[in-house]
């Protein structure tokens, strides 16, 4: 997959850039200040989520306008298209597709930049700090055709060596014109 | 070599967007627009259906006497489409690159609702200058 990882490092010279601890003091913000608001880690998991996935529908389509992505033939394809090129394009770092198949696959990050100076107190063990990046991919892929289901399976934050995403394919939505009278 | 109108379909083949760069483009009011870019969605569909060839793309370019109309659709359903004068070049190519300024102007607009007739002054100040560059090729 040299030719994607190019692809990638092409596209990320081309995009703007931001600094990156702005960036990661920025999502620390959001973070804690939806603890607050919803004092609970489950509800602001979720809605980290739900923040992500409105990211993601609008995120896409810069993805494939300024990469020049065409469509993947498979899931596989799609998992190192993400991993590669858009992991790569938006946050600098490329991710590990492991465990892959026709209908799943995870990400492996090494590097989180949006974790990058946090440490999980106590109370918060249960949290998934990076749980935009799901939303992210859901309404992304969403956008594309794919339903997927997406979780946060392993994190640095909760003592892992990696950070890793699951995505799960649920239905691919054909779009397909049906005629309704046979 | 000037461009003559962009037309921006959304998913349902709707349009969301229109703008004429050049005085000889087609004089038409608002419905009859409307009505041209929904009809331009079908068509493009029944020639995918009429195609041959399995998986085929959607119609993409169309020649005429008077005027050319290419058209991209992307693969989140949206369908960007541009009439110019005959024998204009690259057309493709300033498809692609409205798409990339509707996905930095539009789309990162917090206030834009996806789906949504589109009304970005950004966006249409860059446009223009598309055109007018394009008009210099």
């Amino acid at each position: 997959m040299a030719h994607l990882r190019k692809t990638g490092d092409a596209v990320f010279s081309k995009v703007e850039k931001v600094n990156s601890e702005l960036f990661s003091l920025t999502y620390g913000a959001i973070v804690t200040q939806l603890l607050k608001d919803y004092e609970e880690v489950d509800a602001t998991n979720e809605q980290l989520e739900k923040m992500g996935y409105n990211i993601g529908i609008r995120l896409v389509d810069e993805f494939l306008a300024k990469a020049q992505i065409s469509s993947c033939q498979n899931f596989s394809e799609t998992a190192e298209v993400i991993a590669k090129v858009g992991f790569k394009m938006f946050l600098g770092v490329t991710a590990e597709v492991t465990n892959s198949n026709a209908s799943e696959f995870s990400l492996q990050l090494t590097d989180n930049p949006l974790a990058e100076f946090v440490e999980l107190p106590e109370q918060y063990s249960q949290l998934s700090y990076s749980n935009m990046l799901c939303g992210v991919l859901r309404g992304a892929l969403e956008m594309v055709q794919m339903r997927v289901e997406c979780t946060l399976t392993k994190d640095a934050l909760w003592g892992d060596d990696v950070t890793e995403l699951r995505v799960v394919l649920k239905e691919l939505m054909d779009e397909e014109y049906k005629d309704d009278d046979e | 070599m000037p461009l003559l109108s962009l037309y921006i379909n959304n998913k349902a083949g709707g349009l969301i967007y229109h703008r004429d760069f050049a005085s000889h483009a087609a004089e038409l009011d608002v419905n009859e627009h409307l009505r041209l870019a929904s009809t331009f969605n079908g068509l493009a569909l029944i020639l995918k259906e009429l195609s041959p060839a399995k998986r085929s793309s959607k119609m993409e370019l169309l020649e005429a006497d008077s005027f050319v109309l290419q058209s991209f659709d992307t693969l989140t359903g949206l369908k960007f489409f541009v009439t110019a004068d005959p024998d204009s070049k690259k057309l493709d190519a300033v498809l692609r690159e409205v798409y990339e300024l509707y996905s930095d102007f539009v789309l990162k607009n917090p206030f834009y609702e996806t789906d949504m007739p589109i009304h970005c002054e950004r966006f249409d100040e860059k446009l223009i200058k598309l055109a007018e560059d394009y008009q210099r090729r």
